[in-house]
């Protein structure tokens, strides 16, 4: 059977290539609150608790609580080896660039398609932020 | 963007590693918002903090020879040396600390480490162009000052104090400073910890906009205005609003809404408040220590904390905490309100934070506090929240009911 592959254009916020299974969040993500060894998401009431981020592609709207919270978050998870291989995110603001500068993954939003419709989980998604490009293969 | 000649050179490195970094950033978050530009920025406030994150930034920037061009002041960290003498804080943790707080030196930062600094050591102008991170401090210097600055992070706050520049985006752009809901306060206003509670409603409620404030029976003072500030920017993210009358940007309603009609409306009452206060306490009973000080006290403050314990005891069985600013503690010193505080038994503590690593010995405690900020940061595990004269009596009585 012939895989389905599409490729999308999209606008880079911090450069670099990543890829991976996809993990869709329809609800913003604080990485404050997932557990620091593993990428499992520990906030209970969130739609992907209990679900693992490490290195996935993550598809979510967007960041959410304190720069010091986000940031220190996001930099455990890479520590650990941990973290998303890409983002692709809705809305971008200005704490979730920072915590993705300091990590180094890379960081697209303004997809041609909205993401979510585009992308589902489990999806095999390659981002080239410098090029612009997101590719989902299923 | 189009980028000067001499942000080119920085960004290939002309100016050193740390600066190339710091404009690297901004630059991402420029291209981000499609910022056309850069523009010179002229103060900055970087809200440090003794966390992981934010030391691999520091460290990045300090180790790669770069130095703020601007006055950039920090956020607190913890005092080390008080509290050596105290309490035990964890080796890794004080270590981290101590690297965050030298490596702001290296950068030639001022060491204010206080999360007010708009109050006395870095003072915008009305309309001055900055990068202010820190909750109390980006609406505070949006809305009371009528200074320009986006909701930073502290690691673009520092890196615009390093460049001197900030893209253009947001707040800096006049029409995306319009009002976006009208907020009707009916509520009576009867203290200072009213208007803490109706700002930890209005950013709980409206989440992120520009919400503009009509009907208040009275102007808020100064300390009524850094709690607003600090509650409205922690339950939402309220980089700015107005109180037309009493902020200085926009003298009427229309005028906040830059002629459109407000996109919602809402009211406040007591009603509302009472509740929001309700909703804060997770216990009642007795209590192991109060924190007060966050956002850090003003002189004022301090000066009514000493007039509420003069001549009284805390209690055995708890702890007592004001944190504040260097230069406030100092001048409180000097006019005896520090000895008060401390003749009780309580403390008057200086760079330090209630959401830093050093609290560790709270984390099974109930701790009473003025700040539903400092409660929802909570390193500890019961709260409650009161009135500052709640938080002295139950200081005295060791429980509160």
């Amino acid at each position: 059977m012939k895989n389905l592959e599409i490729t999308l254009k999209c606008h880079k916020i911090i450069g670099g290539y990543g890829e991976g299974e996809a993990l869709v969040s329809h609800e913003p993500i604080c990485f404050y609150l997932t557990d620091p060894k593993t990428g499992i998401v520990r906030e209970r009431t969130h739609e992907l608790a209990g679900k693992n981020l490490a290195n996935k592609v993550l598809v979510f709207p967007s960041g959410k609580a304190s720069s010091v919270v986000q940031i220190d978050g996001l930099f455990k998870l890479a520590s650990n080896k941990v973290a998303p291989k890409a983002m692709i995110v809705k809305d971008v603001e200005t704490v979730l660039i920072v915590s993705a500068f300091i990590v180094k993954v890379p960081l697209v939003d303004k997809l041609e398609r909205d993401p979510f419709e585009a992308i589902r989980t489990g999806d095999f998604v390659r981002v080239d932020s410098e090029k612009g490009i997101v590719t989902i293969t299923r | 963007m189009n980028l000067t000649r001499e942000e080119e050179r920085i960004l290939k490195g002309e100016f050193g590693e740390g600066t190339q970094r710091a404009l690297e950033l901004l630059v991402a978050i420029g291209e981000a918002y499609d910022a056309e530009k850069m523009v010179p920025v002229t103060r900055a406030h970087a809200a440090s903090s003794g966390q992981e994150g934010d030391l691999y930034f520091v460290e990045l920037l300090a180790n790669g020879g770069a130095f703020c061009r601007i006055p950039t002041t920090t956020n607190p960290v913890y005092d080390l040396d008080y509290f050596d003498s105290l309490f035990e804080i964890p080796k890794g943790e004080a270590e981290v600390a101590r690297r965050v707080m030298e490596a702001y030196r290296r950068l030639g930062a001022i060491l204010s480490w206080s999360c007010t600094p708009y109050m006395t050591e870095n003072i915008p102008l009305y309309g001055e162009t900055v990068a202010f991170s820190e909750s109390s401090a980006t609406p505070y210097v949006n809305s009371v000052i009528g200074a320009r600055t986006n909701r930073e992070a502290a690691q673009s706050a520092l890196a615009s104090g390093v460049v001197g520049k900030t893209p253009k985006y947001g707040l800096h752009i006049r029409e995306n400073r319009k009002g976006t809901v009208l907020v009707r306060v009916n509520a009576t206003l009867k203290d200072e910890f009213d208007c803490t509670l109706l700002g930890y409603y209005v950013g709980k409620r409206i989440g992120y906009g520009i919400p503009v404030l009509t009907g208040m029976s009275r102007p808020p003072n100064t300390e009524e205005l850094i709690n607003f500030c600090a509650m409205s920017n922690t339950s939402g993210a309220i980089s700015m609003f107005y109180i037309p009358g009493c902020t200085v940007e926009a003298t009427t309603v229309e005028e906040a809404f830059q002629g459109d009609a407000p996109g919602d409306r809402i009211e406040v009452t007591d009603n509302e408040l009472e509740e929001i206060y309700e909703e804060l306490q997770t216990t009642s009973g007795r209590i192991d220590f109060v924190m007060l000080g966050c956002p850090h006290y003003t002189f004022n403050q301090v000066e009514k904390v000493a007039g509420l314990l003069n001549g009284k005891k805390v209690h055995d069985g708890v702890s007592f905490w004001v944190c504040t600013s260097a230069t406030t503690k100092a001048l409180a010193q000097r006019s005896g309100y520090v000895d008060i505080i401390e003749a009780a038994g309580g403390h008057v503590v200086v760079d330090t934070c209630i959401d830093e690593p050093c609290w560790t010995m709270y984390k099974g405690k109930v701790g009473m506090t003025d700040s539903p900020k400092c409660a929802y940061y909570r390193r500890f595990k019961e709260a409650i929240v009161s009135r500052l004269q709640d938080c002295t009596e139950a200081a005295v009585k060791g429980r509160w009911e």
